[in-house]
């Protein structure tokens, strides 16, 4: 074989420890004497608040950071790990909270980048191929090696992270929250892929904030609070409820939320087109009102036009013909600022790239938008004083855990930097909200405030657009559900008035009236 | 390049107390680096039979051994301080301004023929609006690549540079044409220079026998008021926001374009104000060879800096005492001016380098803290 593979050659990890590690940040102690071990042929899962200290445990297994205290011990012998290089030797793998691919080269390309080739310095991506679609075959990952990486959807970056996880040799594989980005569909998909690997003897780390999933997809569960382990369990002697109570130390409020008489109309769409990135229609005219006081949830399988909609809405996207209104005024063809400033929030679904800076501080990125307005400035100049009394409050409703405000955004775990994003949006009261997966990688003690949150947002008057993969996200907030499909609003249901089945027959294209005849 | 957060932040900048040991480490880590840079320096000096130690006492006693070396160095750091503060703008913008030296022409041209229109000004009114207009002029050097790349996406690079010979190019055409001096006409001589500036233009010198004037005052001064401007004032976040996350910005409503066409242009205005003080306060007419390399030196000054303005400050001292002290090197032991800069060049690379180092013990230093809090509760 022309590429250095290893897979075969190398042995397989039987047990794998990690034992009083201690990790600490500036004015953070993020591990504290951690044991955490995972074996050959089972799914080790990580549960813990954001910012527990899960990525970070996991990191140092990786070679990404060194313990400051502790060891780590494969099959008995004691390793060190200087670089992730060290770490994939002994046949560890890591995909990450956030991908690691390069746009600009294909899958291939990819997959064999910072490995030798045979052939040095030829690369011979035919046979890389060939290996891709082999391991793409065995374990059920659907990926064209010719495929430019910034064409490809966030499940299949998913999936060519983990072939390259596989073609390395990686026997330990450490998934740090991999279906946060996933729609219901490709989880289901990869948990067959994850089962199919453990059959085979691997060994996985698999962290979350979805519990189903945890319950579902692990062996044992290891509980993290503050840095420290609240206990190491089987997941099968653990209900929903005793994993909450050992993350966050209470149980979880059910939310039911009472509707509200809603107010007049506050977001109008009318007609909508648009024009995606690839060039295609991907909106087809659209229609909706939305009234203060109401959540509305866009519910659909993600590629049928709901980003478009929300950036055409925030004013990021030209509209190519229709109308919109925001509390009876024309935004149609208002910049993005004069919308913000007209009242109109938007939480976007890549937070971390366009929701926040991250080299700049916490209280810095609390007023990317409001940072000229009257109440934060004196002329040109910035109002600090003013400033940090108003972003302290802001840290401390949403519970941000950050070390000050002055702490680089990049430093955050990426659960608080969610939070972080959610409160800037919030704490503007606006008057109509455009939510993108505003809890994707929150975990469950967040996600139920920021439900309460976007609650109380309704309650106070404001419309809000809610942009979810997760349908009981969409049934336990949304006032209506709106069916999106192929740019088109195929149906419009109110909340006890569709069973799952007919929303999920929905979002496949089938019309209303069939839906309800279909599953009646 | 040093990283971004060289700026103090907020609060932190106001409340902490000095922690000695830092400040210390911070001062040490970067001359071990230069020593690093001079030794390696010395042994190429040994190869073409010079000794390094005769040379370096030129070198470092041609600026610093003297008052009137001072004084020279200071001169130079003027010009240098002025161009790095229009560079830590446009690079906190993540613009790249290599327009330097066309944008002090173009101050330096308008300097040279502005005083001459209202002579009977005070001094006073005469050298404000020579200062104001030769800001301007510098800034329109800076605002056409910024247009370009705003509205055309035209690189700022290729743009600034084919500015540079514009400007030089004009500059060359003015001196021997319409801007010449009369007097040189009379006498025959024709030389490519401009006539004398009345002497209500020249600015006021700070030292008696030396060139030292003015100029580096208000350079001081405008560092101070750049220094607000980044980190105190709206637009300044938003050249900051800009520069490090342009998604985030235009996501946050915040026009993106604008803000680096106007880094562009500050940044031009600041190289057009080198040219005026160059004018005005040093051969009170214009020459050729005007820019003496400000435009480019200016640039690593402002990154040695930490592309921070006050940083810029001590930077432009340095290096403008470098120039010194290579030229007197030149002279003195009959060094190439090449290896001179390559010595420079060193330094440059050492003693940022080593300023990662620096940063890396700090954090280590937090740590500890958090460790010995630790321990005592
Ligand atoms: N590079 C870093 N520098 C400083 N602090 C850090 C760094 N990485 C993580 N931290 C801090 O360490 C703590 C643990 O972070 P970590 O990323 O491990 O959390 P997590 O459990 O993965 O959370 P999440 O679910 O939000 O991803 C957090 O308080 C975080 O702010
Ligand atoms: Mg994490």
């Amino acid at each position: 074989m022309p590429v250095e593979t290893k897979a075969q050659s190398k042995h397989r990890l039987e047990h794998v420890e990690m034992r009083q590690i201690v990790k600490r940040f500036p004015g953070v102690l993020a591990n504290s004497k951690v044991d955490f071990d995972v074996r050959a042929g089972e799914v080790h899962a990580l549960l813990g608040e954001n910012g527990a200290g899960k990525s970070t445990l996991m990191r140092q297994l990786y070679g990404l950071y060194k313990p400051d205290e502790g060891e780590i011990i494969i099959d008995g012998n004691p390793v060190v790990f200087h670089s992730p290089a060290d770490a994939i030797r002994a046949g560890i793998g890591m995909i990450h909270q956030h991908f690691m691919l390069v746009p600009t080269l294909t899958v291939a390309e990819n997959v064999i980048l910072g490995l030798t080739s045979k052939h040095e310095p030829i690369l011979d991506l035919d046979t890389v191929s060939q290996k891709i679609l082999e391991l793409s075959r065995s374990y059920g990952l659907k990926v064209d090696p010719a495929a430019f990486v910034w064409q490809l959807s966030v499940g299949e970056q998913q999936r060519v992270e983990i072939i390259k996880a596989l073609y390395r040799g990686a026997s330990l594989i450490i998934l740090d929250e991999p279906t946060a980005v996933l729609t219901p569909q490709e989880v289901t998909d990869l948990f067959a892929t994850l089962k199919h690997m453990v059959k085979e003897g691997h060994a996985l780390v698999f962290i979350s904030h979805k519990l189903h999933e945890v319950m579902e997809i692990s062996d044992r569960v290891t509980v993290l609070r503050d840095g420290q382990v609240i206990g190491t369990r089987p997941a099968k002697e653990m209900t929903r409820n005793d994993l909450v109570k050992m993350m966050v130390g209470r149980e979880m409020k059910q939310i039911a939320p009472q509707p509200i008489r809603s107010g007049p109309v506050r977001l109008k769409i009318e007609n909508l087109h648009t024009m995606g990135d690839r060039g295609t229609e991907m909106l087809r005219g659209i229609n909706l009102d939305i009234h203060g006081g109401e959540i509305v949830g866009l519910a659909g399988v993600s590629g049928n036009g709901q980003r478009e909609l929300a950036e055409c809405l925030s004013g990021l996207r030209k509209v190519t013909a229709g109308r919109i209104e925001l509390d009876q005024m024309d935004i149609t063809s208002l910049p993005l600022k004069n919308r913000v400033e007209s009242g109109l929030s938007y939480i976007p679904e890549e937070r971390m790239r366009d929701g926040a800076i991250r080299e700049f501080s916490v209280q810095e990125n609390l007023f990317l938008q409001d940072h000229a307005s009257p109440q934060f400035t004196r002329g040109i100049f910035l109002d600090f004083p003013r400033m940090e009394a108003f972003a302290s409050k802001m840290i401390r409703e949403f519970t941000v855990k950050t070390p000050s405000l002055d702490t680089p955004v990049k430093n955050l775990s990426g659960g608080n930097i969610q939070k972080l994003i959610m409160a800037r949006e919030l704490a503007r009261h606006p008057k109509v909200l455009i939510a993108a997966q505003p809890t994707r990688g929150v975990d469950i003690g967040a996600t139920e405030y920021i439900h309460e949150r976007l609650l109380m947002q309704r309650d106070a008057g404001t419309a809000i657009l809610l942009i979810s993969e997760d349908l009981d996200e969409i049934r336990t907030l949304s006032d209506r559900i709106a069916i999106i499909y192929e740019g088109n609003i195929i149906g419009i249901v109110d909340r006890n008035e569709a069973t799952v089945e007919q929303i999920g027959l929905m979002m496949a294209g089938i019309s209303m009236e069939e839906a309800v005849h279909h599953s009646a | 390049m040093p990283s971004n957060d060289a700026a103090p932040k907020g609060r932190a900048a106001r409340s902490s107390s000095i922690d000695w040991r830092t400040v210390v480490v911070n001062i040490a880590i970067p001359l071990a680096g230069m020593l690093i840079a001079l030794t390696i320096g010395a042994i190429l000096l040994v190869f073409l039979n010079v000794n390094p130690f005769d040379a370096y006492a030129v070198l470092m006693g041609g600026a610093f051994g003297s008052w009137t070396g001072l004084a020279q160095a200071l001169v130079k750091a003027t010009p240098l301080l002025l161009v790095g503060l229009g560079i830590c703008i446009a690079f906190r913008a993540s613009v790249i301004n290599i327009g330097g030296e066309g944008q002090i022409i173009a101050g330096a041209l308008m300097a040279a023929w502005w005083p001459l229109q209202f002579r009977s000004w005070p001094g006073w009114l005469l050298i404000s609006t020579t200062l104001i207009m030769g800001f301007l002029a510098g800034s329109i050097w800076g605002f056409i690549p910024g247009l370009l790349k705003a509205r055309l996406k035209v690189n700022e690079i290729l743009s600034t540079v084919m500015m540079n010979s514009i400007a030089a190019q004009l500059m060359n055409l003015l001196i021997r044409g319409p801007l010449i001096d009369p007097a040189g006409v009379a006498a025959g001589t024709y030389l490519a220079q401009s006539e004398r500036l009345p002497a209500n233009a020249w600015l006021p010198r700070l030292v008696p026998q030396t060139l030292l004037n003015a100029g580096a005052i208000v350079a001081v001064i405008l560092a101070v008021v750049v220094y607000i401007f980044l980190w105190r004032t709206t637009i300044g976040y938003r050249i900051r926001a800009v520069g490090l996350n342009p998604d985030a910005s235009r996501y946050a409503g915040i026009n993106v374009p604008f803000y680096q066409a106007l880094s562009l242009t500050l940044a031009g205005g600041f190289a057009g104000l080198a040219g005026v003080v160059e004018v005005l306060g040093v051969q009170h007419r214009l020459l050729e060879g005007i820019t003496g390399g400000y435009g480019f030196t200016g640039i690593v000054a402002a990154l040695f800096g930490g592309l921070h303005p006050l940083g810029a400050i001590p930077a432009s001292i340095l290096f403008g005492g470098l120039l010194v002290g290579a030229d007197k090197m030149q002279r003195a032991v009959q060094v190439p001016s090449s290896l001179i800069t390559a010595i420079l060049g060193l330094v440059v690379l050492f003693v940022v380098g080593s300023s990662i180092w620096s940063k890396r013990w700090a954090a280590r230093r937090k740590i500890e803290a958090v460790k010995e809090s630790e321990a005592a509760g």
